[in-house]
């Protein structure tokens, strides 16, 4: 398994940033789901998150709720999840199970976790969890050897990104923006100062998420942040891809074009 | 304010009774169920709203003007009627309704909503969103956004939207904007998430004006204690009228505002029984039902952890229930707690039984319920069948049927 100690190892000896991709698992099919990742992986993503689909996505915009709806219409399970991430880990990047709560609750927070460390996976990104609820989740995870990463947000308190930080192992996902997950025209002026005032209380790399869509607006965020984390775009590129291989090749364009903008 | 200004809302009749452990802790718990399962960018404007109803709630001038409006405006106090010719049907039982239908906008909603309104303008802010399933909380917060000159968006399921059309086309009327929510069920859930998206995006004008019992805290709390109200006057009017507590009190439950409205001024007397009566749809055994507290498992669902209708992989589950108010696959985490106490029981009346008793009150006292609220009536009478002729069941009749007519037209032939 890939650490996401070792990503940022190796991109801060590169003296650049991360770059994080999401995909949902089962999109755009359980196997198109595993091919687009590793697209993903060989156009420069050092890690991948997967998506658990989950049926009320309450923090998501239409573009990857359209994604989820379609991967639980294919049936996606936990099983599959399961699989994705260990095809995706095959690949050598440090891949993530990024996914609301109750998913876990349900299915047993220890067999979650074992799991996902049997598959090969590297860590959890849970936004909905918070600091307070997430004691059980983080000792789970430290038992199996995976990460958690929580999130901050622009309306953080310095109280609230502490505690967060403090529950937070591989990395600090700062999300941009108020609002849900969608590429935006620019991104926000909020995220630069998240990054200054997160660093303040954490020596763990910290990566930026939401509104993130093009080269350019990634090469600005690897000015500051560690990291890079792109969502939306990749998912448009294969929802107006006429086919999977259509698809396919519009990822790789635009994973190579984001690498080019982490390391601009 | 002198007394005999009739109903005159105290501190104490906000704040609860302080028995039986009824405020929720410091994270919002009670028990294990509630707390917050939300995006960590929503948790400033929770606490926001946490800090400042904490002092409304003990600030005299807030209580007056919420008592004001509830007087002046919703038409409280309510009263009770005793129906007897419909209580012919439990078994001789004595029946008694809290006319919540008798409020102002028709039903119980108007009385959190106008608490909640008057706490938006506290908070400094200028719009409310709201989520609707039946639409009349819809219509009681476009209600109280139009009274006190605020922005209004409505959130309901596509779904909703057109099996009550009225309910939208009176919120446009009162000047809010309805959005149709295409995604997921189309019902009341997805309505939430919308909403929910609507909020972290503009939270810094906005307040999301919860309509239920359920969501992450401090809205379980919050919607709890201005419904209150409800019971608060009942249980006073039962010992004017009868002399006496009723045996037992019964409420219809979607996400449970107004059971809990009606249940809460009587947790701490424990010889009265507090029965919640679900939707029980096509039948249990269908698998189409909203049954959450009867057939649901733990789990969290819109930022708080309660019953919920899901699988095995926490999946939520599609509820349904002709009636839309009690479409829900979630609850709200006091009635959770309520029933792994004991404290309260929770059956499921399908929509044929809801509809029977819809049609008895109709034809023997003159009342078109909701068909909510139809829930908790023929809950009633079998209640009345199992406690005998010398019992006194106080139902919440908490809504009227004006904007269920449709419904009934087609499930009638009328």
């Amino acid at each position: 398994m890939t650490t996401l100690a070792s990503v940022f190892d190796k991109a801060r000896a590169e003296k650049r940033a991360a770059l994080v991709g999401y995909l949902p698992a089962g999109f755009p099919s359980k196997d198109g789901g595993v091919a687009a990742a590793t697209a993903m992986v060989e156009a420069g993503c050092d890690v991948i998150e997967i998506g658990l689909p989950y049926s009320d996505p309450l923090m998501d915009g239409p573009t990857i709720q359209d994604a989820v709806h379609r991967s639980l219409l294919n049936g996606t399970r936990i099983a599959d999840v399961m699989r994705t991430v260990e095809g995706v880990a095959a690949t050598g990047a440090a891949t993530l199970v990024m996914t609301y709560w109750n998913p876990i609750d349900r299915y047993g927070v220890e067999r979650f976790a074992r799991e996902l460390a049997a598959a090969g996976g590297a860590g959890t990104i849970t936004p909905d969890l918070t600091p307070e609820e997430s004691g059980p989740w983080r000792e789970a995870s430290a038992a199996a050897g995976i990460d958690t990463v929580f999130l901050v947000a622009p309306s953080s308190t310095e109280e609230r990104i502490r505690a967060v930080a403090e529950c937070c192992t591989g990395f600090v996902y700062a999300a941009s923006l108020m609002g849900v997950t969608g590429a935006r025209e620019t991104v926000s002026s909020a995220a630069e100062s998240l990054v200054k005032r997160t660093r303040a209380h954490t020596d763990l790399p910290v990566c930026v998420g939401l509104g993130v869509g093009t080269g350019a607006q990634a090469a600005e965020v690897a000015g500051y942040a560690d990291g890079v984390i792109v969502g939306s775009a990749f998912i448009r590129r294969i929802l107006d891809a006429p086919d999977e291989a259509a698809g396919l090749l519009a990822v790789r364009e635009l994973g190579a074009e984001m690498a080019r903008g982490v390391r601009a | 304010m002198t007394a005999t200004d009739g109903f005159v809302l105290t501190a104490a009749d906000l704040a609860g009774n302080g028995v039986h452990g009824d405020d929720p802790d410091l994270y919002g718990k009670f028990g294990i169920f509630g707390g917050r399962y939300v995006p960590e960018a929503l948790i400033p404007a929770l606490d926001e709203v946490a800090a400042e109803y904490a002092k409304a709630k003990v600030d005299v001038a807030f209580l007056r003007e919420f008592d004001h409006l509830l007087r002046t405006y919703a038409g409280r106090p309510t009263t009770l009627t005793e129906v007897p010719r419909f209580a012919e049907q439990a078994g001789g039982a004595r029946i008694v309704l809290k006319r919540e239908d008798l409020t102002h906008t028709g039903a119980h909603k108007i009385n959190n909503v106008l608490g909640q309104a008057l706490l938006t303008k506290r908070l400094g802010k200028t719009r409310v969103i709201a989520e609707t399933g039946a639409g009349q909380h819809g219509v009681a917060t476009a209600t109280a956004a139009a009274l006190l000159g605020l922005e209004c968006v409505i959130y309901m399921g596509a779904v909703d939207c057109e099996r009550q059309a009225l309910n939208v086309a009176r919120m446009k009327l009162l000047g809010a904007t309805v959005v149709p929510v295409h995604n997921g069920s189309q019902t009341l859930k997805d309505a939430i998430n919308e909403a929910f998206r609507d909020w972290v995006t503009n939270v810094d004008r906005t307040h999301y004006l919860f309509g239920t019992v359920a969501g992450p805290h401090p809205f379980p709390e919050i919607v709890r204690d201005f419904a209150r109200i409800i019971g608060v006057e009942a249980r006073r009017q039962m010992l004017e009228l009868t002399g006496r507590l009723p045996d037992a009190v019964a409420a219809a439950v979607g996400g449970g505002s107004n059971a809990i409205g009606i249940f809460h001024a009587f947790i701490g007397d424990e010889a009265v029984q507090l029965h919640g009566y679900e939707a029980a749809g096509h039948g249990i055994s269908s698998g189409r039902h909203a049954a959450t507290l009867t057939e649901g498992s733990v789990g969290v669902l819109h930022g708080s952890r309660t019953y919920v209708l899901q699988d095995e992989e926490g999946q939520t589950i599609d509820s349904h229930s002709i009636s839309a108010g009690l479409d829900y696959p979630g609850v709200g985490p006091e009635h959770a707690w309520l029933k792994d106490t004991g404290r309260g029981t929770y059956h499921a009346i399908t929509d044929a039984e809801a509809m029977d008793a819809f049609a008895l009150l109709a034809r023997t006292e003159g009342i078109i319920p909701a068909i909510e609220s139809s829930h908790a009536l023929a809950g009633a009478l079998k209640l009345g069948r199992e406690l005998g002729p010398e019992a006194t069941i106080l139902v919440n009749l908490s809504g009227r049927g004006d904007k269920d007519m449709g419904t009934a037209m087609k499930y009638f032939n009328l």
